[in-house]
């Protein structure tokens, strides 16, 4: 039946594999985290060095981007290569990211501007 | 369990399809609501164009005309077309990857539902004090100062039936994604559930933006908020924006299925595979990716400056090439097939030179110097209605005699099939194709008369007696549809002898789990394989008999539906409101029809429903009550 649970029994060898995975898993969590926050130290540095606007916005905006994508591949496990339809999953993502941005693009240039 | 297949009462018969999540019924509930207002639509354009048949005829008024031509375009684009568009895809896509049902039985019932409730809500404007007005794009400036409640209507009315269309959506892709038959890759699905899967993503990143805008007028109109309103700061300009990000993506939502029919009935007729399969996946998606680069087309003469209207121009212009892919691609396909024409393929070969002249007309329309000439002339509606009617109207009949057999088990009418296909066919070409000329002679859409002598009476005459035509082919339809249904014979399975997909493997009358065991496909147009090497069963099986994990019926969408059906009439008569006549039951109403809502969500929630299995013993009986002898699949 396709809804059991399988029961997996590991090997010593196994269980070691495992641990090690997940502990280097654990790593790059703690590091994507640091570099978020750090991003958002540097966004928060630039406006109180009262840099120009002209820079700030761009530089904000940017940081922001980083932090979507490190967020989405980070803690929404779309780095996980193995997952199931994950070339589906990612496509979606990016052609929805990039409809997106052409609104915002468009938006921007031809009514804001 | 035999009762399962036993005849049922009235009242059980209807509490089965009120309760129903079989993609089966569904998808016969969806071809009953989308003619339904099918009709209703129909019969606006008629009275539309008996209005227009002389000039200054006065048949109907000048502000019930603008409630019908409103009504008429938003009845066929959102509770028509997209609606028997559904009833294919739910019908023929989990049968064509092989699947026992959609990924979410429960969302596909709910989907229907929300569909239903929001169209009956928007043509209950008809009764309770007049339709929407603005035309089916409701541009803000128009509708923000529209009197009564109609633009109220079009703002809840599409809300709730969006949120079917997004949900089902949602829904197919996940099906296409997850479940199909061990064998049935990606470059193996028969082209209409590819058309299916790149639609469902158009409603994906499509709807998203028209539910931010009805929201955004929603709030403007009952709440008294400015987002459209310029002289406090808004731009009206926005709505046409948010409106055609979402509109240009809904047509392509609405011609691929129809392509995907076509592609469907035009290799089984030629008895050939389809020509240029990867090209035909290949320009599908491209289409609807360069379906969200064009929105700006539409607003040329809006004033977005000329850098702005030559880059919407271009990638206008480069949608002809996906397109043009896929003529081609048809008419190689009918090249040198042993070609047989029925009903369905005169529909299709009908089709090809009337979509194409639709086509032509719009690269016409992306030249932008040119645009700035034919805007809001009868050459637009005579141009989106050669692509819409000959198009996906044309792709809908075609299908609906194509698959009967297989939602029903009947055939219809092959001769009055073809006498239907003639009056229809002559009838839309002489409706529109008068109309390029009446519109390059000037006369703007949208009017509701014309003054005599300026050359347009004949046209319109001309146009109008087409209509009528148009109204007979569908009258002939039905009719079709009577006889079949009162004196048909079973249908079998393959009654068209030359089915390709898997769709028609399957043995007459399906039963509700359609595969008893799931099949193995082998490459593409599966059943053509299986028959070639003479294989009676139709298919080869991946998994031995087993139990089959089948969903329950259930009737919380409806209600879940209801309650936002009663918010809806609570929210119309806001004490806030544009129109000044809230009534006092207004909040308690919409509290009352949320917590409906609500609270079947939660019950949803909380309550386990884990489906249950039918067991080897089970199929078998259901079997032999259908088919008349024990184990065979035929």
């Amino acid at each position: 039946m396709a809804h059991d649970t399988p029961v997996v029994t590991r090997s010593a060898e196994q269980q070691k594999y495992y641990r090690a995975n997940t502990k280097a898993y654990m790593q790059r969590q703690v590091t994507n985290f640091a570099i978020m926050i750090f991003l958002t130290l540097i966004a928060f540095a630039a406006v109180m060095a009262d840099f120009s606007k002209n820079l700030i916005l761009p530089l904000i905006l940017l940081l922001a981007g980083i932090q979507v994508v490190l967020q989405l591949y980070a803690f929404m496990h779309m780095e996980e290569k193995d997952a199931h339809e994950i070339g589906v999953v990612t496509m979606f993502m990016w052609t929805g990211a990039f409809f997106a941005f052409m609104m915002f693009l468009a938006f921007v240039t031809v009514i804001w501007w | 369990m035999s009762s399962r297949t036993q005849k049922k009462g009235f009242g059980a018969t209807i509490w089965d399809y009120l309760t129903t999540v079989d993609h089966k019924k569904i998808a016969v509930l969806y071809l009953l609501g989308g003619t339904l207002f099918f009709v209703i639509a129909g019969f606006e354009a008629l009275l539309m164009r008996i209005q227009l048949m002389y000039p200054e005829n006065t048949f109907v008024s000048a502000g019930f005309f603008n409630e019908l031509l409103t009504m008429h375009g938003t009845t066929m684009l959102f509770l028509a077309a997209m609606p028997l568009l559904f009833a294919f895809m739910n019908m023929i896509v989990p049968l064509q990857i092989g699947a026992r049902d959609v990924a979410f039985p429960f969302l596909n019932s709910l989907g229907f539902w929300l569909f239903l409730f929001g169209g009956l809500f928007l043509h209950l404007s008809f009764f309770m004090g007049g339709a929407p007005d603005a035309g089916w794009t409701s541009y803000a400036s128009l509708s923000l100062y529209s009197p009564g409640h109609g633009i109220d209507f079009y703002v809840l009315g599409l809300q709730v039936s969006g949120a079917g269309t997004l949900i089902s959506g949602i829904n197919f892709l996940v099906t296409i994604i997850n479940m199909r038959a061990p064998g049935m890759t990606f470059m193996r699905m028969p082209l209409f559930t590819w058309t299916t899967f790149v639609t469902s993503s158009l409603i994906l990143f499509g709807f998203p933006p028209l539910t931010a805008a009805l929201i955004l007028l929603l709030f403007d109109r009952m709440f008294g908020a400015q987002f459209f309103n310029h002289l406090m700061g808004g731009n009206t300009i926005i709505w046409e924006h948010l409106f055609w990000i979402f509109g240009h993506p809904e047509v392509y939502i609405l011609i691929l299925p129809a392509f995907g029919l076509f592609s469907e009935i035009i290799p089984t007729f030629s008895r050939k595979r389809l020509f240029g399969y990867s090209s035909m996946v290949f320009a599908t998606i491209l289409i609807g990716f360069l379906g969200f680069m064009v929105w700006a087309h539409h607003m040329f003469t809006v004033g977005l400056g000329p850098t702005a209207n030559a880059i919407f121009a271009v990638a206008t212009m480069a949608i002809a090439v996906p397109t043009g892919m896929k003529v081609f691609n048809w008419l190689l396909t009918v090249w040198g097939g042993s070609i047989k024409v029925t009903t369905p393929m005169l529909y299709a070969l009908g089709f090809i030179p009337s979509f194409v002249a639709g086509g032509v007309t719009g690269i016409m329309q992306a030249t932008a110097p040119l645009d700035y000439q034919l805007h809001d002339s009868y050459f637009i509606v005579a141009h989106f209605h050669y692509v819409i009617v000959g198009g996906i109207v044309l792709g809908i009949l075609g299908s609906t005699h194509f698959y009967w057999p297989l939602f029903f088990n009947r055939m219809l009418n092959e001769t009055l099939g073809k006498i239907t296909f003639w009056v229809f066919f002559i009838g839309f070409h002489m409706t529109f194709f008068l109309q390029h000329f009446l519109g390059l002679m000037g006369m703007p859409r949208r009017v509701f008369t014309y003054m005599p002598n300026q050359g347009w009476d004949t046209f319109n005459f001309i146009s109008t007696i087409g209509a009528f035509l148009m109204t007979a082919g569908v009258i002939l339809l039905v009719i079709n549809v009577i006889i079949t249904t009162v004196k048909g014979e079973p249908a079998g399975n393959d009654p068209w002898e030359d089915g390709r997909t898997l769709e028609w493997a399957i043995p007459q009358p399906i039963p509700f789990y359609n595969f008893r065991q799931t099949p193995l496909v082998r490459g593409l147009d599966p059943y053509w394989i299986e028959k070639q090497d003479g294989n009676k069963e139709g298919m080869l099986y991946a998994e031995p008999l087993g139990d089959i994990h089948m969903p329950n019926n259930s009737i919380v969408p409806f209600v879940m539906t209801l309650g936002l059906f009663i918010a809806s009439f609570g929210a119309l008569y806001s004490p806030l409101g544009v129109a000044d006549d809230s009534r006092v039951w207004a909040i308690p109403v919409l509290v009352i029809g949320l917590a409906i809502t609500f609270g079947s969500m939660i019950y949803r929630s909380l309550k386990d429903d884990h489906g249950y299995y039918l067991t080897v013993a089970e199929i078998e009986e259901i079997e032999e009550q259908l088919y008349g002898k024990k184990g065979g699949n035929k």
